[in-house]
């Protein structure tokens, strides 16, 4: 059953919360669960209460009603939307990831090199690129090897190709099972194939479900319309390679989808 | 040695060690009005304790330290920008600060001497003042160092990652407002948000870590001490304000020096 929280691979469980802001509401009656080793979507327009959900959920802010239950022990690992890096400040990109308590150079330069930037540690912060920097942080959250790992929007502000490659690693990430993943993302077509639920909020939830259901759902296509399902309608047809942006096909496989 | 000579020397020099890694928190948190704020209010402590007939250090500190916690806890909920509440209140602070002292008819006090600081005339008590405070800021700075540098850096990610957040935020306003009462003999009101921001704004600079920044923001702090002193020896100048000449002169020496090009690499 996954809706009991004592199963063994909950971590999170959201169930009716409520939130609203100088008596406007931002969350009704949302619900949410997370499971170990599989990827929740958060999409949704923008106010529709996706960070704030997020949130709740890190324990940042606390909803006027509804019930989060937490795996006791959780270790969350947060991505935020973006990092603001002050200028006066001199600050490497190693000892930025020091910054949570875990010293050790060795075992930060493991994880940076499996996030191909291990050549930028010595690097001053606010001197590497945004994709860098997007993935530097995704190595914050992951250095405290956390079983949920929550990313807002986390290829925010990165080219395609990085875009691409950051999907993949966060994949790669869902796929060692270690931890489950919650995830804000605009980036529809890149985000469906990779992702296990998708979760459309709009003050409350839409629809949920597999990709392929809520792609097809009518409360999907009256917030996103028909241009985001033909998008995905690509993805979910070809499973055997993937698409830029421009829907081009990119690695070795198969023949162009019209 | 002339013993005020020492005393101001060492009571000179202990402040600087302290505020390089205090005053690298007010650059890197854009907190100098803030300081500045809390400065002016210390006028309002002497007065006060003179009307009430108090210990002068103490009002101080404790006039600081609730002025501190009440700027911290008024940020959030007004419709004032955070730069005009400031302004607002660092003036009245001085204003009344002023006024009252006026009314006292106190002669025991020479306002110029608290505007400007009178590091040559600091007493026995003055100094072990200014020396505990010193140690004391300086220890607690270096037991959080790595905290209080991760809610600089990202307060949400420092929370997450376990960081009491609320707590370090009103202790590092509290360690400001003791190191300002203490600093107060020193160069006085209108002087002390310079030696905390000066000297590291300075050092930023020459800087590749939060740490090394600083370290050279402490020294380039001595360094403006002993030169202030000197001036003050050589040319009958004011202390206070040679310290902050001299601090002010290497922070331009700094910046017009041709630095190698390393940031772009």
């Amino acid at each position: 059953m996954q809706e009991n929280p004592a199963s063994d691979s909950t971590l999170v469980k959201a169930d009716d919360i409520s939130v609203s802001f100088a008596g406007r509401q931002i969350l009704h009656g949302v619900s949410l669960t997370i499971e170990r080793g599989r990827i929740v979507t958060l999409i949704g327009p923008n106010g529709a209460g996706k960070t704030t959900l997020v949130r709740v959920i890190l324990g940042m802010l606390t909803a006027d009603s509804g019930e989060i239950w937490k795996r006791p022990g959780l270790t969350i690992g947060y991505m935020p939307q973006r990092l603001h890096v002050e200028p006066t400040l001199p600050i490497s990109v190693l000892r930025f990831l020091q910054l949570t308590g875990i010293r050790d150079r060795a075992s930060i330069l493991e994880l940076l090199e499996q996030l191909k930037v291990a050549h930028l540690a010595d690097q001053q912060l606010r001197n590497i690129s945004g994709g860098e920097l997007q993935r530097v942080l995704l190595g914050r959250a992951l250095l405290r090897k956390p079983s949920l790992l929550i990313l807002d929007e986390p290829a925010q502000g990165v080219d395609v190709n990085g875009q691409i490659e950051l999907y993949q690693l966060i994949d790669g990430i869902a796929e060692q099972n270690t931890c489950g993943i919650l995830m804000i993302s605009h980036d529809l077509h890149l985000v469906m194939s990779a992702t296990d639920e998708v979760v459309c909020l709009n003050q409350h939830v839409c629809c949920h479900g597999k990709p392929e259901q809520v792609s097809n759902d009518p409360a999907y296509l009256a917030l996103f319309g028909k241009g985001g399902v033909d998008t995905i309608a690509v993805y979910t047809h070809n499973h055997n390679h993937s698409h830029d942006i421009h829907g081009n096909v990119i690695e070795e496989s198969g023949e162009k989808h019209g | 040695m002339a013993d005020f000579i020492l005393y101001a020397l060492v009571a000179g020099l202990s402040l600087a060690i302290v505020a390089g890694p205090l005053g690298s928190f007010v650059v890197w948190r854009r907190m100098s009005y803030f300081g500045d704020t809390l400065a002016h209010s210390a006028l309002l402590g002497i007065s006060l304790g003179l009307l009430l007939d108090l210990n002068l250090q103490l009002s101080i500190i404790c006039i600081c330290v609730l002025t501190g916690i009440l700027l911290m806890s008024m940020n959030h909920q007004l419709t004032v920008a955070t730069d005009t509440l400031l302004g607002i209140l660092a003036h009245s602070a001085l204003a009344i600060g002023v006024v009252l002292l006026a009314l006292t008819g106190s002669t025991q006090v020479s306002l110029e001497a608290y505007l400007f600081g009178e590091l040559l005339t600091i007493s026995t008590p003055d100094l072990a003042l200014i020396v505990t405070v010193s140690t004391i800021v300086f220890v607690i700075l270096l037991s959080f160092w790595n905290k209080f540098l991760s809610f600089t850096v990202h307060e949400e990610l420092a929370s997450i990652e376990g960081v009491k957040v609320e707590k370090l935020r009103y202790l590092l306003v509290i360690l400001m407002a003791v190191t300002t009462a203490a600093a107060l003999k020193i160069v006085g009101v209108l002087l002390i948000t310079s030696l905390l921001i000066i000297p590291p704004a300075a050092a930023r600079q020459l800087a590749r870590s939060p740490e090394q920044m600083a370290i050279m923001a402490g020294l380039i702090g001595s360094v403006s001490v002993l030169g202030g002193l000197t001036a003050a020896f050589l040319a009958n100048t004011p202390v206070g304000p040679s310290i902050v000449v001299t601090a002010a002169l290497i922070f331009l020496v700094l910046y017009l020096l041709p630095i190698p090009a390393k940031k772009h690499t």
